[in-house]
């Protein structure tokens, strides 16, 4: 039997009920469709942050106090670290060649009022590196002085200058902070969501000041930008053997590359999009077994022809091979379908939500076809094989149907 | 060309069984003309059945020419209905929604032959039938007897040595089963082996050779000359 005859056979077959037909072509493609669609978010929102770590400067070294034993994202289990102080960051600055800039952070919530308003805001307190090394861009005034660790002066995120000082010039102002007065010397240009922190959220601080607000002795982390990627590694190992120097012959820190937290987030968002996929294959399941209804009704309804094609010679091999066929011929015709919704459906929500971000994965196109043609092949075995199992005797002895 | 020896086929209904047929010899030749008449249940259609490889013999021995039929496995028989035997049924069994041409051609597409010898070898199948004509329409478009026709045309386009028929003018009107029987008749004059089953003694007399059985039994098996004795009755009857 030929291939092209075989089509033939089960596209007329198909013609003959289109209606239920177009249902269980339907099931299917809505659930591939769904796949697309949740797999193009995950796989959207993967590249989005990578886009967003990889715009923070590939050349990072972050020092978090304590010490993991797993090379993981922060460090869980803590070996009573030495503190982390200004001094280590500026030793590390100029100790090793290989570090360009160095910024120390120390990070907290507090409460911040300019007169009648008021609002809670993240202070971040560092030095004036962290503009380069975050590149960040001032909308007025200027940055944190590279010589007054403890003044008492602060640099508004966007937001926060929108919502304390609404259409008003805040430079000189004055910002409570907790129970601190800050005077106002810049504002940082809108930039959005970046990872860790929203930046339009964040209110600068010196270092020091930022230490005495929050009564911490420890830094929460060290940014250290290293001359040229190709030096990571062993600026890595030199900031390593710095601290542990410094820390009593104690390693009590952990470095991190943005290497190892973009893989880390990597995996994260992979095994998202994957849990999306899996839970948008649930609706392809129950389209299988759409399919695999549709087929065991044609195969009912179709006794009588099926004795016919085993009186004429048709071999259970032949018989099973065309139910199969058809089987997959409704589903991988609603695999396209539904690829062709999900992937327009996906473009249609990007034109409307154009933050979100909508990518399908390269692999959604040939997998979406082969899954679905797997589908039919796989919930048409049981039709298939009841059909070929049938008596012709008693399948011809059948005046209807 | 066919031989049966002691060929018994039971059926087990509802824990008890139904001797269908209770050891039946036959022999035919190449080319004979027979028909198997008896009442309602006496076990015609079921002989029909395993004469062409659609069914098996509980007990017995079918030689088709020198072959062995009931140690053959599944696909054998296939091969051998599709190549050696044409069945005509009583209810025409076409695929509705295939026309003539496409119900004659069925049998030569799941044989895998080539698309073009297969429209010639059915367009000269139908007009054999003389359906030339309708070889367009579809079933439902074609009367009792053109799909009975149309039914013949596919049992014989794979040009096989043996036609079996069961009941096929069962459901056709006088005129048109005698067409049908007719034409038949005619293939079987060209060297086709014919087995016709009926309960209808007028097209039954039309052999030459007629089996009769009764519960499972041949208790007949009467040859006769062409255009025999039961033509004569048959023609004092109408
Ligand atoms: N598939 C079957 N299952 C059970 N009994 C059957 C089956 N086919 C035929 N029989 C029984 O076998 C006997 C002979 O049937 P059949 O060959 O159809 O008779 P006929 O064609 O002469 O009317 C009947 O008693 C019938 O009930
Ligand atoms: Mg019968």
């Amino acid at each position: 039997m030929r291939l092209g005859d075989v089509l033939r056979f089960a596209g007329g077959a198909l013609r003959g009920h289109r209606l239920r037909t177009c249902f269980s072509l339907l099931g299917v493609a809505i659930g591939v469709a769904s796949v697309i669609l949740l797999t193009s978010l995950g796989e959207g929102a993967r590249e989005y942050i990578t886009g967003e770590f990889t715009s923070l400067g590939s050349n990072l070294l972050i020092v978090v106090p304590g010490k993991t034993e797993t090379a993981g994202f922060a460090p869980l289990v803590s070996t009573a670290p030495h503190d982390l102080t200004e001094a280590d960051a500026e030793a590390l600055g100029r100790r090793i060649a290989a570090i360009r800039r160095v910024a120390p952070l120390v990070v907290g919530t507090a409460a911040a009022r300019a007169g009648e308003r008021s609002r809670e805001v993240t202070v971040v307190g560092t030095t004036r590196p962290l503009l380069e090394i975050r590149k960040l861009k001032l909308a007025s005034g200027r940055f944190l002085p590279a010589d007054m660790p403890e003044a008492a002066v602060c640099v508004l995120g966007a937001r926060v200058q929108r919502e304390l000082f609404p259409g008003e010039n805040p430079l000189g102002q004055v910002v409570r902070i907790g129970d601190w007065r800050f005077r106002v010397i810049g504002v940082i240009a809108p930039r959005g969501t970046s990872i860790g922190m929203d930046l339009d959220e964040v209110v600068e601080i010196p270092v020091a000041t930022g230490l005495r607000l929050f009564n911490r002795t420890s830094l929460f982390r060290i940014l250290a930008e290293v001359g040229s990627h190709e030096d990571l590694a062993s600026a890595r190992a030199a900031v390593l053997e710095v601290l542990r120097e410094r820390h009593g012959g104690q390693d009590d820190v952990t470095v991190l590359t943005q290497d190892s937290v973009l893989a880390a987030f990597d995996r994260i968002l992979m095994a998202l999009t994957a849990a999306l996929a899996g839970i948008a294959a649930i609706s392809l399941g129950v389209a299988g077994l759409g399919i695999m209804n549709l087929m065991l009704v044609s195969v009912t309804e179709r006794t009588r022809e099926i004795g016919l094609m085993k009186a004429i010679g048709a071999t259970p091999a032949q018989v099973v091979g065309v139910f199969l066929i058809e089987a997959a011929m409704v589903s991988t015709a609603g695999g396209v379908a539904g690829l062709l919704a999900g992937v327009g459906a996906g473009q249609l929500l990007q034109q409307i939500y154009v933050e979100l971000p909508f990518r399908p994965p390269g692999w959604a196109g040939p997998a979406a076809l082969g899954v679905s043609c797997a589908v039919g092949l796989l919930f048409g075995i049981l039709p298939a094989r009841n059909a070929a199992r049938l008596d012709p005797v008693v399948a011809l002895a059948r005046r209807k149907a | 060309m066919i031989q049966l020896a002691g060929v018994s086929r039971t059926y087990v209904v509802g824990g008890s069984p139904v001797h269908a047929l209770k050891g039946v010899d036959l022999a035919i030749g190449a080319g004979e003309y027979v028909s198997i008449m008896g009442p309602s249940g006496s076990g015609k259609s079921t002989l029909l059945h395993l004469l062409g490889c659609l069914d098996r013999p509980n007990a017995g021995s079918y030689r088709f020419g020198e072959a062995e039929t009931t140690t053959m496995t599944e696909a054998e028989r296939c091969r051998l209905r599709r190549h050696q035997i044409g069945f005509v049924f009583q209810f025409f069994h076409l695929v509705p929604r295939l026309t003539a041409v496409g119900n004659v051609e069925l049998p030569m597409i799941f044989a895998g032959m080539p698309p073009g010898e297969r429209t010639e070898r059915a367009w000269q199948a139908l007009e054999g039938v003389g359906l030339g004509a309708r070889a367009g329409h579809r079933p439902d478009q074609l009367s009792g007897g053109e799909q009975q026709r149309v039914a013949i045309a596919r049992a014989v386009a794979m040009r096989p040595s043996l036609l079996l028929a069961d009941e096929p003018t069962g459901n056709l009107d006088r005129t048109s089963g005698s067409e049908i029987v007719g034409l038949m008749e005619r293939m079987n004059q060209s060297g086709l082996t014919l087995i016709v089953v009926t309960h209808d003694p007028q097209v039954g007399g039309r052999a030459r050779r007629r089996v009769r059985l009764s519960d499972g039994l041949i208790v007949a098996d009467e040859r006769h000359g062409a255009g025999g004795p039961s033509s004569a009755a048959s023609a004092a009857t109408v």
